[in-house]
C-alpha cells in the first residue's frame, strides 16, 4: 500500500524496504543460492551457451524472482546476429 | 464425530501462538464445540496460564506418555465450558521425552470424543514442532508484519510442505494500523504477497490481550476487544462460515486521506 505513495512522495518508507529486503532474504534462503553462487552460475551458464551461439556476455540479465511459492531464475540474454555469410 | 486436528507454529517465537491457540479454543468451545488443547512447549509451560488453568494441573502431557496416569486425568476441564480442555505441559527440561508417534497415538486416543484438537506447538524447528505437527490434519502459520517473523514463517511454512503437512494457512497477527498508515508497518498484502499461503485471519495489536494474560481469561471473551473479534471471526472460519476480514484501517475521512496522500513516507 506504501507503494504508490513512496512514488508520489519520493521517499521510501521503511515498510517498503522491510518487503525488498524480504524478497530478497526469502529467494535466498529457499534457493540456498547466495550471490556467490549465483556468480559462478552466471559464468557457467553464459560460456555454456556461448559455445553454441554468440552473445553479449555484458547485456545478460540474470534474476531470481518469487512467484507465490515457487521460484525462478530468469536469464535475459540478447543474442548476437550472425554474419550472412552462407555457401551455395 | 472425528476431530479436526489443528497445529498452531510459527518459527520465531513470540508471535502469538499461545494467545491464538487459547482463543481460538476458547472461541470454538462458545460455538458448542467440544475441544481439547494440547500445550506442546515442554519445559515452558505457558497455555495453562493464559487459560487461567495454572491452579488446576495435576498431570501433564509427559505423565501421560510415561504412563503414570491415564488420558483423561491429565485433561483439566475449562472453568467456563463444559467441553473445553487442556493438556499441560510438562515442566521437564528433557525435550525428548516426547516423539512424534507418542503425540500421533495420544491424538488418536482422542480424536471420537472431541471436534478439535489444538497443538500449541513451541517455536523453532525441532523435536519440539516436529512433536507438534505430527498428528495435524492441518497447520497454522501465525506471523507478525516484521521481517524476522516473516523470515521465519516462510521457512516453516517450507518445513510444513516437506513434511507432508501442508499446505499451511496463515494468521497475521499483532498489526498495528497506525504504523502501517504512516508507512512503517507491512500491511497484510505485502505479507501475503511474501508467503503465499492461504490466509485465514488478521489480528490487531490489542493492550486487552495482556490484561486477559494478566487475568487469566482469553481475550475471545471480551467483547471490548477488536483482537478477541478477530479471533473468535478465525474461529467461525475454521466452522466453515464465510466471515469477511475486519476493517482494520482508521477511520477514512477526507482529512485522514489528504494526509496519507502528503504525509507518509516518513520525515
Amino acid at each position: 500500500m506504501a507503494d504508490w505513495l513512496s512514488k508520489i512522495t519520493g521517499k521510501t518508507s521503511s515498510a517498503d524496504a522491510a518487503k525488498e529486503r524480504l524478497k530478497l532474504v526469502l529467494i535466498h534462503d529457499r534457493t540456498d543460492i547466495n550471490p556467490e553462487v549465483m556468480e559462478k552460475l552466471k559464468d557457467d551458464l553464459l560460456s555454456a551457451i556461448s559455445h553454441h551461439v554468440a552473445i553479449e556476455p555484458s547485456s545478460v540479465k540474470i534474476t531470481m524472482m518469487q512467484e507465490g511459492r515457487e521460484q525462478r531464475l530468469i536469464a535475459d540474454i540478447p543474442l548476437k546476429p550472425h554474419d550472412r555469410k552462407r555457401i551455395g | 464425530m472425528t476431530a479436526n486436528t489443528i497445529t498452531i507454529t510459527s518459527g520465531k517465537g513470540g508471535v502469538g501462538k499461545t494467545t491464538a491457540t487459547a482463543n481460538l479454543a476458547v472461541s470454538l468451545a462458545s460455538l458448542g464445540q467440544k475441544v481439547t488443547c494440547i500445550d506442546g512447549d515442554i519445559g515452558l509451560r505457558n497455555l495453562d496460564v493464559v487459560l487461567g488453568l495454572e491452579n488446576r494441573i495435576v498431570y501433564d502431557l509427559v505423565d501421560i506418555v510415561e504412563g503414570r496416569c491415564r488420558l483423561r486425568q491429565a485433561m483439566i476441564r475449562d472453568k467456563r465450558f463444559e467441553e473445553l480442555y487442556l493438556i499441560p505441559a510438562a515442566q521437564t527440561r528433557d525435550k525428548n521425552a516426547v516423539s512424534p508417534t507418542d503425540m500421533i497415538k495420544l491424538a488418536n486416543e482422542l480424536r471420537d470424543d472431541m471436534d478439535w484438537i489444538i497443538i500449541d506447538s513451541p517455536a523453532g524447528i525441532e523435536r519440539g514442532f516436529r512433536n507438534a505437527i505430527a498428528p495435524a490434519d492441518e497447520v497454522i502459520v501465525i506471523t507478525n508484519p516484521d521481517v524476522s517473523a516473516v523470515r521465519d514463517a516462510d521457512r516453516i511454512i517450507g518445513i510444513i510442505e516437506a513434511e507432508q503437512k501442508g499446505p499451511a494457512k496463515l494468521i497475521i497477527n499483532r498489526v498495528n494500523p497506525q504504523m502501517i498508515q504512516r508507512g512503517d508497518m507491512m500491511d497484510a498484502d505485502d505479507v501475503l504477497e511474501l508467503l503465499a499461503i492461504k490466509l485465514i485471519g488478521i489480528v490487531p495489536e490489542d493492550e486487552h490481550v495482556i490484561v486477559s494474560t494478566n487475568i487469566g481469561k482469553p481475550v475471545a471473551l471480551d467483547e471490548k476487544s477488536r483482537a478477541g473479534l478477530a479471533f473468535r471471526n478465525i474461529a467461525r472460519r475454521l466452522m466453515g462460515d464465510e466471515v469477511p476480514m475486519m476493517n482494520l484501517e482508521l477511520k477514512d475521512d477526507i482529512f485522514h486521506r489528504l494526509s496519507k496522500m502528503f504525509g507518509a513516507g516518513g520525515e
